[in-house]
């Protein structure tokens, strides 16, 4: 009897349509979750900039969803909505917010008050202020956040294969059920491969966004 | 053109009021220096100009205008702004900075092309730099694309806190000289707000000199302050060399030249022995017409004639423009202890110590 390989190739070239799939489903999902999550954030951290006495309850309520076990949660929201997308999302949209507004606002407070005030001092008003000067430096703290968020979505859009969602999780959950491990692998790699390269791509992203931060030559 | 009258700041829980009943007229087209110890309110009142902060009691009028009955922000574009840390933008590039004020003030594009080009020459910065960050330039250019970035929009009114504060004295000296250089050009009304009173002295056709609390001790142009010091505050505040101060005020013109020691190329051994101790000096000083053609010492005299001499050159002259501090570093450090005096390229008489002092003493 030849013992069965630890990794079966064969299996993953016969399974590339339904990998494919699985992929996308992944990065839907992390795209709803941070899209959402980063509207919320965005919104929050404004109520909390603007009235700060709000913040703490903000990062503290923020930080009680941040702390409750996924799997906790997925399990209590499924009699309320089900196996659907949206518990997921619900789970995976109050997993980024802390990240998000905690670096929204840390970004704006750290603006140089001398830029804030040489702005209003030249007329500026608050509306034109915050997008135009505050918004754009914070630009970098922002997207660190998003990177931080991103990377730990993609991890945690596994977990909702147990809710009948999940992207590349579906093959982890289900290698562990026909002790498959070529599945579980496969399933881990993927998620692996993508926080790294969703991370890549948010890199390229900040440096697009924000080219006064780069080093430049001497040469002009 | 600016006209404070009373006015007071009380800041919510301060011990007292920031800036007491305070008042003041800047003309138009002068440079006001406020200058004081901190907490002497001096920022504040500046800032009570553009309305950064807004005063608790009191009439603030800019070119006959109440600025509280102008929208902050509307005022703000109207008056120059530079702090000292400057604040560019460190995401726009030099020209985007520039341009702020015309931008918000909704200026077409070509005329804000133009308008930066304009003041990137102004005050000398490189036409390179335009498209450069902000981080990529020296101290010294960030400061003068702060200028250029308050001048944008041609305000009437430029309000300047410290700006020089950051930089380093050789540099922060330049850039007061280019300061001066520029108002002659572009004639602004101008408030300047620093703590450094050779700063003051320098740069303001009028200083206030302000007290804790925000109290006008005095307030004259740096050489009458500097003659009459208002009271002991003053006084103290000037500090110790009070006299060395005025010499930078004066120019050469203004005191009484003297001929000095001069002697014409025709003259005789005996002219030039007689003329010397009329002086009390052992050098004479060679005519050529009214050319001065250089000096000698009584040593070098030999025979009844000058025609063998060969005069020695004056390596130091002033010009009438020329301070009296100017003049005396001439003095003290030429051998002739004298400093001839010029004026363009015409030779009009000497200056001396005892004449410098003579012209302080008075």
């Amino acid at each position: 009897m030849i013992a069965a390989p630890f990794f079966r190739w064969d299996w993953v070239f016969d399974h590339l349509g339904l990998i494919w799939e699985k992929v996308s489903e992944h990065l839907v999902l992390t795209g709803i979750a941070l899209g959402v999550g980063f509207v919320i954030s965005m919104a929050l951290a404004l109520i909390g900039l603007r009235f700060p006495r709000t913040y703490p309850p903000i990062t503290w309520l923020t930080g009680v969803l941040y702390t409750i076990p996924s799997l906790a949660l997925f399990a209590f929201l499924v009699p309320i909505t089900g196996f659907t997308v949206l518990s997921a999302e619900i789970g995976l949209v109050s997993y980024t917010l802390l990240i998000l507004i905690r670096n929204i606002v840390a970004g704006i407070q750290g603006v140089d008050p001398a830029v804030r005030e040489a702005a209003l001092g030249m007329g500026y008003g608050s509306r034109r202020l915050f997008l135009e000067i505050e918004l754009p430096l914070a630009l970098p703290v922002i997207l660190a956040g998003v990177r931080i968020a991103a990377v730990t979505t993609i991890g945690l859009v596994t977990i909702t294969a147990l809710i009948g969602q999940g992207g590349v999780g579906f093959f982890i959950l289900q290698g562990l059920n026909r002790f498959f491990n070529t599945e579980i692998v496969l399933g881990t790699a993927l998620s692996v491969i993508l926080a790294v390269a969703v991370d890549l791509v948010l890199v390229l992203v900040e440096r697009l966004l924000t080219p006064w931060t780069a080093k430049r030559t001497a040469a002009s | 053109m600016i006209r404070l009258e009373n006015v007071t700041k009380v800041f919510p829980g301060g011990s007292g009021p920031a800036v007491h009943q305070l008042s003041l007229d800047v003309a138009e087209g002068e440079i006001v220096v406020l200058v004081g110890p901190s907490g002497c309110g001096k920022t504040t009142t500046l800032k009570m100009i553009n309305r950064l902060v807004e005063p608790t009691s009191g009439r603030i009028t800019v070119a006959g205008e109440d600025i509280m009955a102008i929208p902050a922000h509307e005022l703000r574009r109207r008056v120059g702004y530079v702090i000292q840390q400057i604040g560019l933008f460190p995401h726009r590039t030099i020209a985007e900075n520039i341009a702020t004020v015309p931008r918000l003030l909704g200026w077409e594009r070509t005329r804000i092309d133009d308008r930066v080009g304009e003041l990137i020459r102004l005050v000398d910065l490189e036409p390179g730099m335009r498209n450069r960050y902000p981080r990529e330039l020296s101290g010294g250019q960030r400061q003068r694309a702060g200028v250029a970035r308050a001048l944008a929009a041609d305000p009437p009114v430029m309000l300047m806190d410290e700006p020089f504060g950051a930089v380093d004295p050789i540099v922060r000296g330049r850039l007061q000289d280019e300061l001066l250089d520029l108002q002659r050009r572009v004639h602004k009304t101008i408030v300047f707000v620093t703590h450094d009173i050779d700063e003051a002295i320098k740069l303001g056709d009028r200083v206030a000199i302000l007290n804790i609390g925000g109290i006008v001790e005095q307030y004259a142009p740096p050489a009458v302050i500097l003659r009459d010091p208002a009271n002991a505050f003053v006084k103290a505040f000037l500090g110790s060399h009070r006299g060395i101060k005025r010499l930078s005020l004066i120019p050469v013109g203004e005191v009484p030249l003297e001929d000095g020691p001069m002697v014409d190329r025709s003259a005789t051994a005996r002219d030039a022995r007689a003329c010397m101790d009329r002086y009390g000096v052992d050098w004479f000083g060679i005519l050529d017409g009214k050319e001065l053609v250089g000096w000698a010492w009584a040593s070098d005299l030999d025979g009844d004639s000058l025609a063998h001499i060969d005069p020695k050159p004056f390596e130091a002259r002033v010009s009438l423009d020329a301070s009296l501090r100017e003049a005396l570093d001439t003095i003290i450090t030429s051998r002739t202890r004298v400093a001839p005096v010029f004026d363009g390229g015409r030779f009009v008489g000497t200056i001396t110590a005892e004449g410098i002092s003579r012209e302080l003493a008075k």
